[in-house]
C-alpha cells in the first residue's frame, strides 16, 4: 500500500490517461509494444507530470504550464507545406501519420508504424531516464513516424526534411535514423501548426556510426497556441560529427531536449540554436550533453530574443566522464533582452571527472548595444532599421556557419520574416 | 559651412564638463586640421557633431549650413552630410559589411527623397571604390570590422565616405594604425573628395598626414577649447617645439 497521500490529478494529467484508454486499441504494435505502452502510461499514472521541483524541469513546471490537452483525434485536417529549401526530399508526417514511401537514392525509408509491429522498436520506447516525461508520453502514445537508414559512404545531395504538420489535436512521432560509416546527410525536421491548439510530442533517434557527418536542422514553427514536447537523441561514434542546430519560432509552451552521447574518439558535435520568443510564450532548451572517451570535442552557442511577455529557458548540462581526457567543451548562451516583462534564465551546469579537459561555459543577458546602435546612425540608418539590422545579425550569424549556402539563406529568410513580423 | 559658437557640452551621465566655450568656422571647400594633446577632447566634438547621445550640449551652438543641427538625431545629421570616420571603428558581429553598406547608402538615399540604388549598381560601385583603396572585396563579405586588422578598419571608414558622399568630413586620427602606403592610398582616396561645396576636419596628432592632406587651416584644442588657430606652418611648428608654448602663451 502506498501510505503517501495520492496527489490530485491536474486536468492535463487526467485528460492524458483518458486519451490513452480512448486510443490504446487503435495504437499499433505487437504484444510486447503493447505490454511496453501500458507499462509507460502506468508510470505516468503514478508520477504525473513534473513540477518545478524535479530539478530537469526547474525552469518549466510543467504540472502547472500545461492546462489541459486537447482532444486525441487528429485535429483539423493539415496538408504537407513547401519545405524550407525548395526542392528538398519531404517526408512528411501529416497529422501524425506516415504519408506515403519516398524513393531517396542512399536512403532507406520505412514507417515506424511498421518497426513496432515488427518487433524492432519496443526498446526504444524506454524513457531515458526517471524524469523523461517526454519520452514516456510520446512511447506510449507513438503512432508512427519514419525509419531511415542512410546506406554507408552514401551522400544525398539533396536537403531531406521531415516534416510533421498538424493542427490541433494531438499528434505523437518518432524519426529514427541510423546513419551508416562515412554516409553525409543534411535533414531538417520541421515542426509546423496550425491555428488550432494542439498537443505534439516528437522523439528522434539518430545514431551515427564512424566517420559519419551529419547535419539535424530543427525548425520548430508550431502554432501559437500549441504546446510541442520534443526530444532528440544522438549517439556519435569514433569520428562521426554532428552539427545539430534548434531554431524555436512558434509555439505556445515548448520543450525541446537535446541528448547527446559522444561516445566514439574523434567525434565532434556542434549545437547551434536560435530561439525568437514573443507574445505569453514559454520556451524550454535543455542539453545533456555525455562526453564518455577520450579525445572528443563540442561547442553550443545559443541565441535568444525575447519580446513581450515571452518566457525562455536554456539548460546545458555537460558531463565528462573519467576516462573522457582531452574532453574539449564549449557553450555560450547569450540573449537579447528587448522588453522588460521577458525572461531568459540560463543554467550551464559542467560536471567533469577527468582532470585534462578544457571546458567553458558563458551567458549574457543584454539590450541592443548603444554604441553599435550610434555607428549604425552615424551612417545614417534610422534607429528602427538599425535595431532590426543588430537583432537579426545577433541570431543570423550562427546560421553563417552553415556550409550549404542556399540552406542557410532560406533559415534566414524565415527567421528574418519572424522578427519582420514582431520586433 | 560649419560654424560651432561657444560650444560647452558635458558627459550626460556624470556631468563633466569636456568642451568649454569651443569656437571654430570651417568653410565649405576648406580642410581644417585639428591637433592637440591626449584627453583635450578632440574625440569628443567630433561624437558631438555626430549627434552621439551620450554628450549633453550645455550652452552655444553648432550651425551647419547655417542651421542648427543640434535638435537632429544621428541619422538624420547623417543622411544631411555629416560624416564621422571614428577613431575607433565599431565592429558590429552578424552584420555583413556589404550589407551594411547597402543599407546606409539606401537609407541616406531615401531620406533625402532620392531613388534607392539596385543592387547591380550598388555592387559596381563598391567594387569600383573599394579597388581604388585597395581593399580586397572578401574583406567586405565579412561582418561589418569584425576581425579587420587596426589599418583595415581605418580603410573601411574611408570606403564608407566615399560610397556616401558626405558634405562634412570629420576624421578622427585616421592616420593612426596605417602604414606608409596605406597612409598614401587613404590620403589620396580624401584628397580626392576635396571639393568646392565640401569640408573637411582631419583630426590627427602627427604632422606626416597633414603632407599628404595639406590642410588651409591648422586648430589647436586644449581642455576643450581652440586655443590657437594659424596655418599649415602651426602644424609644422607643433611638430617641432610640441604644445608646451602655445598651452602658456594661452594660459
Ligand atoms: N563617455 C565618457 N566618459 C568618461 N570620460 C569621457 C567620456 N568621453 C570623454 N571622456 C573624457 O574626456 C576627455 C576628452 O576625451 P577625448 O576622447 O575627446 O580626447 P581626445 O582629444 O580625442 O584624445 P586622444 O588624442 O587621446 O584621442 C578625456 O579625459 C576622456 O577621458
Ligand atoms: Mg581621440
Amino acid at each position: 500500500m502506498n501510505m503517501q497521500a495520492k496527489i490530485q490529478r491536474t486536468p492535463a494529467e487526467q485528460g492524458l490517461m483518458d486519451a490513452f484508454d480512448a486510443l490504446v486499441s487503435e495504437l499499433p504494435g505487437d504484444s510486447a509494444v503493447t505490454a511496453r505502452r501500458d507499462r509507460l502510461m502506468a508510470d505516468f499514472g503514478d508520477k504525473g507530470l513534473p513540477s518545478r521541483r524535479i530539478e530537469a524541469w526547474h525552469y518549466t513546471d510543467l504540472r502547472t504550464l500545461l492546462r489541459a490537452v486537447p482532444d486525441h483525434l487528429p485535429g483539423e485536417t493539415a496538408d504537407e507545406i513547401d519545405p524550407v529549401l525548395a526542392g528538398s526530399h519531404v517526408l512528411p508526417l501529416i497529422g501524425g501519420r506516415y504519408v506515403e514511401p519516398r524513393e531517396i537514392e542512399g536512403l532507406k525509408v520505412a514507417s515506424f508504424r511498421d518497426a513496432l509491429s515488427g518487433g524492432t522498436a519496443t526498446e526504444s520506447l524506454a524513457p531515458l531516464r526517471e524524469d523523461d516525461v517526454i519520452g514516456r508520453l510520446n512511447g506510449a502514445f507513438v503512432m508512427d513516424g519514419y525509419t531511415l537508414t542512410l546506406a554507408a559512404g552514401s551522400a544525398p545531395e539533396k536537403i531531406m526534411e521531415l516534416q510533421s504538420v498538424q493542427n490541433g489535436g494531438q499528434a505523437h512521432g518518432r524519426f529514427r535514423l541510423e546513419a551508416e560509416a562515412g554516409s553525409r546527410a543534411t535533414f531538417l525536421e520541421r515542426h509546423a501548426g496550425g491555428e488550432a491548439s494542439g498537443l505534439t510530442s516528437s522523439v528522434s533517434e539518430i545514431d551515427l556510426a564512424e566517420g559519419v557527418e551529419l547535419v539535424w536542422i530543427i525548425v520548430q514553427e508550431r502554432g501559437l497556441e500549441d504546446t510541442h514536447l520534443a526530444q532528440l537523441r544522438a549517439k556519435l561514434a569514433a569520428d562521426a560529427k554532428l552539427t545539430v542546430y534548434v531554431i524555436n519560432m512558434g509555439g505556445k509552451l515548448v520543450r525541446q531536449e537535446v541528448d547527446v552521447m559522444v561516445e566514439g574518439e574523434g567525434a565532434h558535435f556542434d549545437l547551434r540554436s536560435i530561439n525568437l520568443l514573443a507574445g505569453q510564450s514559454h520556451t524550454d532548451l535543455t542539453l545533456t550533453l555525455g562526453h564518455v572517451v577520450p579525445n572528443t570535442t563540442s561547442e553550443e552557442i545559443v541565441r535568444n530574443v525575447v519580446l513581450d511577455r515571452a518566457r525562455g529557458a536554456f539548460q546545458g548540462q555537460i558531463r565528462v566522464a573519467r576516462e573522457a581526457q582531452k574532453t574539449d567543451a564549449q557553450m555560450s548562451c547569450n540573449s537579447l533582452l528587448l522588453s522588460d516583462d521577458g525572461e531568459f534564465d540560463a543554467k550551464p551546469e559542467l560536471e567533469i571527472f577527468a582532470d585534462d579537459v578544457v571546458c567553458a561555459h558563458g551567458a549574457t543577458v543584454d539590450d541592443l548595444d548603444p554604441v553599435h546602435l550610434f555607428y549604425l546612425a552615424a551612417r545614417g540608418v534610422p534607429e528602427k532599421i538599425a535595431r532590426a539590422l543588430l537583432i537579426k545579425g545577433f541570431v543570423e550569424e550562427l546560421l553563417d556557419e552553415l556550409d550549404d549556402e542556399a540552406l542557410s539563406d532560406a533559415l534566414r529568410e524565415r527567421v528574418e520574416n519572424w522578427l519582420d513580423a514582431h520586433v | 559651412m560649419l560654424e560651432i559658437r561657444n560650444l560647452h557640452a558635458r558627459i550626460a551621465e556624470s556631468g563633466t564638463e569636456i568642451i568649454r566655450g569651443l569656437n571654430l568656422t570651417v568653410k565649405a571647400g576648406e580642410v581644417a586640421a585639428i591637433m592637440g594633446p591626449n584627453g583635450s577632447g578632440k574625440s569628443t566634438l567630433s561624437y558631438i557633431l555626430a549627434g552621439r547621445e551620450d554628450y549633453e550640449v550645455t550652452e552655444g551652438d553648432i550651425l551647419y549650413n547655417g542651421e542648427s543641427i543640434l535638435e537632429l538625431d544621428p541619422s538624420e545629421r547623417a543622411a544631411k552630410g555629416v560624416f564621422l570616420a571614428f577613431q575607433y571603428p565599431v565592429e558590429i558581429p552578424g552584420v555583413a559589411t556589404m550589407q551594411f553598406l547597402k543599407v546606409a547608402i539606401n537609407e541616406q538615399r531615401k531620406a533625402r527623397g532620392e531613388e534607392e540604388l539596385k543592387t547591380p549598381d550598388f555592387m559596381r560601385l563598391v567594387k569600383e571604390k573599394a579597388g581604388e583603396l585597395k581593399i580586397d572585396p572578401d574583406m567586405l563579405k565579412r561582418p561589418l570590422n569584425v576581425g579587420f586588422s587596426g589599418g583595415e578598419k581605418k580603410r573601411a571608414e574611408i570606403l564608407q565616405m566615399k560610397l556616401l558622399e558626405p558634405k562634412l568630413c570629420v576624421l578622427d586620427e585616421t592616420d593612426s594604425g596605417l602604414d606608409i602606403d596605406a597612409l598614401k592610398i587613404v590620403s589620396d582616396g580624401v584628397n580626392a573628395l576635396r571639393s568646392p561645396d565640401r569640408a573637411i576636419i582631419v583630426i590627427t596628432h602627427y604632422q606626416r598626414l597633414l603632407e599628404h592632406i595639406v590642410p588651409d587651416s591648422v586648430h589647436v584644442l586644449y581642455k576643450g577649447q581652440v586655443i590657437r588657430s594659424g596655418d599649415k606652418e602651426l602644424a609644422a611648428e607643433l611638430e617641432a617645439n610640441g604644445y608646451a608654448d602655445i598651452i602658456d602663451a594661452a594660459a
